[in-house]
């Protein structure tokens, strides 16, 4: 009880109430950034609304100040605001995509899994077929098809990150379907259905879902090479990598903060989520979770 | 002439790739009897176990119920003909969904066949009593509780639909002494009033011999081993 009256009260309340044991910092900051960016995104059209096409040619190139707080580009235009309209975009292009992979890396995992045999070889020949590709020259390949647009680049991303997904779900499932469990279920007359959603999905699910989440960082970096590489969206659109490509021309002229700001919240946001993800991992091992005391 | 009643593994032969683990066996459980199985390790016994289960497909040979071929194994075979031969495994930790508890891993083959919800509770309370798990212990999942406590969840699981033959591989030998004598006191009292055939696999002779009304040696139920 000594340390319990020697703590900060405020602190001490803050960890019981949230569980939390020291070393989980980290954790609460990474939680913290995580809301600010969503809630941030979510709110920015109707708090500071952002008139997407307007330039301001009296105020390229300004140093960050108290009035632009991540100083303005070539073309006048305030970096912290198109910033926050850029990571609504990437958000929303990795969430969305990450769903997209999962959907479908589930579905071809399972079928894979569920059915066996040669079935499963050809499907995952398919895959590794697939997997043989550069993947960021596949989604340009996607992209180049399409015309460019929010739904093209979200194609691109989630056509291309569904193997890995599958490639879980499908040993998974081989593993989980050979366990006494299943054998017991079946003796007991569960049919095949049965035996999927009683005794299978619930087993994989949870990592399917850890898969996902571990899948929108990579998606959100994607999202920003393929704007950089100028197959994004159309570039009077804010998006953080449509912002980086056009910070690159004032760099050479001594403007450091256009592309400063736009690369920093995607360093944070994205590491942000994949520290949350790490945990939740942590949380699915009973081996670690043991060690964590969880 | 009615039927036989028994359960008939005739002439079967299992082989993983090239190694044959049974040839050409010939095991009979018959009705109103327990029939000890005997064997080295590696003999084959669970293998046998699973194909008398309908579990694993035999390269050659047969299984019968009660006279009827069975065709197919696992899914293939009909329901009302898959829950008339119940499994009791080794391990009860590999053959217990570690989700549910163990109420709800009693309840699972009922609700697998559409029970009604009350006539589900009225027969998981019914079987919990009869393999002796408190009120306390049927709300666990199972890693919460002992391997012994398992078990007896497992043996209700396998008694749930009534079924007319019951396959121990080696049920007992993770158990401590109590709940072994205890899991075999429920075997036998069910063999007797529901006239089950047992079949039971076990290192333990003392167990074996008290236990079985025959004994059978897999290595001399092969055809050709001389």
């Amino acid at each position: 009880m000594a340390d319990l009256a020697t703590r900060p009260p405020l602190l001490h309340l803050a960890r019981s109430r949230l569980r939390l044991r020291p070393g989980q910092t980290g954790v609460v900051i990474a939680g913290l950034v995580l809301l600010v960016a969503v809630v941030g995104s979510l709110l920015a059209p109707l708090v500071w609304p952002l008139d997407q096409s307007a330039v301001a040619l009296d105020q390229t190139r300004l140093a960050p100040s108290w009035t632009h707080l991540a100083g303005t580009d070539d073309l006048g235009r305030d970096v912290a605001h198109r910033a926050v309209y850029g990571l609504r975009v990437s958000l929303l292009v990795g969430a969305v995509a990450a769903l997209v992979a999962t959907v479908l890396g589930g579905v071809v995992g399972g079928i894979a899994g569920m059915l066996g045999g040669r079935v499963d070889r050809l499907l995952m020949r398919m895959v590794d077929t697939i997997a043989a590709m550069p993947h960021l020259l596949l989604g340009i390949f996607i992209v180049a098809m399409l015309r460019p647009s929010l739904g093209a680049v979200i194609a691109s991303v989630g056509l291309t990150h569904w193997l890995s997904t599958a490639r879980i779900v499908r040993s998974e499932l081989l593993s989980l379907r050979t366990r006494p469990f299943v054998d017991a279920a079946i003796s007991g007359g569960a049919g095949r259905f049965r035996v999927l959603t009683r005794h299978l999905l619930p087993h994989v699910l949870p990592r399917l879902a850890l898969a996902t989440t571990l899948m929108i960082p990579h998606a959100v970096w994607h999202e920003t090479a393929l704007s950089f590489l100028g197959l994004g969206l159309p570039p009077h659109l804010a998006s953080l990598g449509n912002m980086i490509n056009d910070g690159q021309g004032s760099l050479l002229t001594g403007a450091w903060w256009a592309s400063l700001a736009p690369g920093a919240v995607i360093v944070v946001v994205t590491l942000a989520i994949a520290v949350l993800a790490a945990r939740w991992r942590d949380r699915l091992d009973p081996r670690v979770r043991a060690e964590l005391h969880l | 002439m009615t039927s036989p009643e028994h359960l008939l593994a005739d002439e079967v032969t299992v082989g993983y790739g090239r190694q044959v683990v049974l040839d050409g066996v010939t095991v009979r459980v018959g009705r109103d009897e327990t029939v000890g199985l005997r064997g080295p390790s590696g003999c084959g016994k669970s293998t046998l176990v699973r194909v008398l289960a309908l579990l694993h497909r035999p390269d050659h040979g047969q299984v019968s119920i009660d006279g009827t071929p069975v065709h197919g194994v696992r899914y293939a075979v009909p329901v009302d003909l898959r829950t008339r031969v119940a499994v009791l495994f080794q391990s009860p930790r590999a053959a217990a969904d570690p989700r549910l508890s163990l109420d709800d891993l009693i309840a699972e083959p009922l609700r697998a066949v559409r029970t009604p919800e009350a006539t589900v509770r009225e027969r998981v309370a019914e079987l919990a009593d009869l393999v002796g798990l408190t009120a306390d212990l049927r709300g666990r999942r199972p890693h919460a509780v002992s391997d012994g406590q398992l078990q007896r969840a497992c043996l209700a699981r396998a008694l749930v639909h009534r079924p007319d033959y019951l396959l121990c591989d080696e049920a007992t030998a993770m158990l401590d002494a109590s709940t072994q004598a205890h899991v075999a006191a429920v075997i036998r009292d069910y063999q007797r009033t529901q006239r089950a055939g047992v079949l039971v696999i076990t290192h333990d002779q003392t167990l074996l011999d008290h236990w079985s009304d025959r004994i059978v040696d897999l290595a001399g139920a092969a055809r050709a081993r001389t």
